[in-house]
């Protein structure tokens, strides 16, 4: 019992650090902002980087928590910006006041991609492995292609939906384009900004936290370590896995809502496999199934290649050997054992003169 | 007729898969890892062949040769230097991981030495097109020497898999590697075997997907080479055979797909035809069903 009082102790005070870190992260960049020493560049990727580390966040749900490769996390992304952007351009004339239609727009972006999430779990959480990763990515590509092709516009009638071009669409001269198929959704209000996004960040956080340390969270780890094991216990390996993969989908809509209130112009084609990658080289990084690392390394690897821009044509080559030589370093068994030695060969000789 | 002539092509944007999935589901079945820059393999092939053309005189053939040494090379290194020592990571992901910053490697290195625009390739096959059915139907050269190619490659790499030692070996190390290592087999050659094969092969198919869309850009390979991925998925992933009817199924659909459904869409039916498949047949159509023991 003392030691399972020790535990919660431990996790409650990791929790409280994290919070700490993205609070003080927040605080140090609003007084570099204010005081007028942040270069456009940096201030520029704020939001961008709040949209990634929840991105992470959410996708570690699923590959460190649940245990399952999903390749298709743009796609829920993609719902969850699209949904929200098109209901703020609905309803742009009706709900006047900002704050309130962008925070119904969040919920609307996260809603339509939980709902995404359940409906592609339920037929695809009986695979496994990577037979999972690959129905995941071919969701991302299905979604990115349909949202491509449809056209939608409201006027006084109502909506008008094609699939050819916009002057199918046949709309009353007060008509407005909401959805142009390649072209996206255009002429976005702005609305997010820095402390929506580390609000989203801290609301995700306690979601996310809150949920590994409850029982629910703890059956779906006990899935993840050992599904047979789980499920002669009595755990409900479909509802839990369902349960991870939709919240994850949902908060990746989040991410994606706050994307696309950042944006004026939104295209489908934005959110391709390599975003999803993108998120995936986060989690790694970071370290599976450690949430602080991932808001780190989403942090590090969002501003990086902005801060690689000195070096021009040969950014991206430098990025690319980063990453390889990183992930080297951090998971290959021989540099491991390497590192291990020198640490220990350094603490031994600190130890001796202190003698 | 049209409806052969689509089908025709669809094998033969098939067979192109085929190859590619081939790469895919060998290393697949023996280190257990997915190859993401298998598809910036076939890009790298692709210029290879294009700057021998290009610079050195025309001779294709020897275009194709140089191609396929260098992606043979290209496959030995990365597999030593970025894959080997994460082959026994805590992680799968790991690995998983550094093929994706091999693939941005490769990409942003050819982009460098090439530039962004794109080059057109000339076809590395000079053969007349056929023409059936009194002129009603015709076949390109390319589209025959591909298919061609495909069914050769398919015969050779079955017989040596399954009749030559390094073939044999080749299977013990994907069934076990500890079990094949104690019977004396060289596990690590093996590997390197498996990925030098590998990317021989995504030298051929850049070259042949270049002759079939003559437009060469440094992210050339990256849109076929998920294809590739999604082909072996579907015959299930780690079949030899399975890879080869999962690409040329993959090429029917999406040329079929393209002229009878919607241009924009096809690429949308082939993954939900992928989706389909998997849902009826979890682990592909010829995939192994591996049986959980407790």
């Amino acid at each position: 019992m003392e030691k399972i009082e020790k535990m919660k102790q431990k996790n409650l005070k990791s929790n409280l650090i994290t919070y700490a870190i993205v609070i003080i992260a927040f605080a140090i960049m609003q007084v570099w902002q204010i005081s007028g020493n942040l270069s456009s560049l940096l201030s520029g990727l704020l939001v961008p980087i709040c949209v990634y580390v929840i991105l992470a966040l959410s996708l570690n749900l699923v590959v460190g928590i649940s245990g399952e490769l999903s390749l298709g996390h743009a796609g829920f992304m993609c719902v969850g910006a699209f949904a929200s952007a098109f209901f703020s351009k609905c309803t742009a004339g009706i709900i006047t006041w900002m704050p309130l239609r962008f925070f119904l727009a969040i919920l609307i972006g996260a809603a339509a991609a939980g709902v995404f999430g359940l409906l592609i779990g339920i037929p695809v959480l009986r695979l496994r492995g990577d037979y999972l990763a690959i129905v995941t990515l071919a969701f991302g590509e299905i979604i990115k292609n349909v949202i491509n092709v449809f056209y939608i516009g409201l006027d006084s009638n109502g909506f008008h939906v094609s699939m050819k071009d916009q002057f199918s669409l046949n709309m009353e001269a007060d008509g407005q384009i909401i959805l142009g198929g390649p072209q996206g959704i255009t002429g976005n209000e702005k609305c997010s900004t820095f402390l929506v996004g580390v609000i989203l960040i801290l609301i995700t956080l306690f979601i996310v936290l809150n949920l590994i340390n409850s029982r629910d969270g703890r059956a779906i780890m006990a899935i993840r370590d050992n599904r047979i094991a789980a499920e002669s216990i009595g755990i409900n390996i479909t509802k839990y896995k369902l349960m991870a993969f939709t919240i994850s989908a949902a908060l990746a809509g989040v991410a994606g809502a706050l994307y696309s209130h950042n944006l004026s112009t939104l295209q489908a084609s934005k959110f391709n496999f390599n975003t999803s990658i993108l998120a995936l080289v986060f989690v790694v990084l970071g370290g599976i199934g450690n949430m602080r690392g991932s808001i780190i390394a989403a942090v590090i690897l969002t501003v990086l290649p902005e801060m690689l821009r000195f070096l021009s044509d040969y950014r991206m080559l430098i990025y690319a050997i980063v990453l390889i030589a990183m992930m080297l370093i951090n998971w290959s068994p021989k540099a491991l054992e390497w590192r291990e030695r020198l640490l220990d060969r350094f603490f031994h000789k600190s130890a001796k003169e202190g003698e | 007729m049209s409806f052969i002539s689509y089908l025709i092509n669809g094998i033969s944007l098939g067979s192109v898969y085929a190859i590619i999935a081939l790469g895919y589901t060998m290393v697949y079945g023996i280190a257990k890892m997915l190859n993401f820059a298998h598809g910036d393999v076939i890009m790298v092939g692709g210029y290879a062949a294009f700057s021998m053309m290009m610079y050195y005189g025309g001779n294709p053939v020897v275009a194709v040769l140089v191609a396929i040494v260098v992606c043979t090379v290209l496959g030995i290194v990365i597999e030593t230097i970025a894959y080997r020592p994460l082959l026994e990571a805590a992680s799968p992901l790991a690995v998983l991981i550094t093929a994706i910053g091999v693939s941005y490697f490769l990409q942003n290195a050819v982009l460098l030495i090439f530039g962004s625009t794109p080059k057109s390739f000339q076809s590395v096959v000079n053969l007349p097109s056929l023409k059936l059915a009194n002129g009603a139907l015709t076949i390109s050269g390319t589209t025959l020497v591909t298919i061609a190619s495909c069914i050769v490659i398919m015969v050779v790499l079955t017989t040596f898999i399954n009749k030559s030692k390094p073939g044999q070996a080749m299977r013990a190390v994907s069934e076990d590697k500890g079990a094949a290592q104690l019977m004396g087999i060289n596990v690590n050659g093996t590997i390197a075997l498996t990925f030098a094969i590998g990317s021989g092969l995504a030298a051929v198919a850049g070259v042949l997907l270049c002759s079939a869309y003559p437009s060469l850009t440094p992210y050339t390979g990256s849109m076929p080479g998920i294809k590739a991925f999604v082909a072996a998925v579907f015959g299930g992933i780690g079949s030899i055979p399975g890879a080869m009817i999962g690409g040329i199924l993959l090429g029917v659909i999406e040329i079929l797909g393209k002229a009878y459904i919607s241009s924009q869409l096809a690429d949308a039916i082939v993954f939900a035809v992928l989706i389909i498949v998997l849902l009826v047949k979890p682990t592909g159509l010829f995939g192994k069903q591996i049986q959980e023991k407790v």
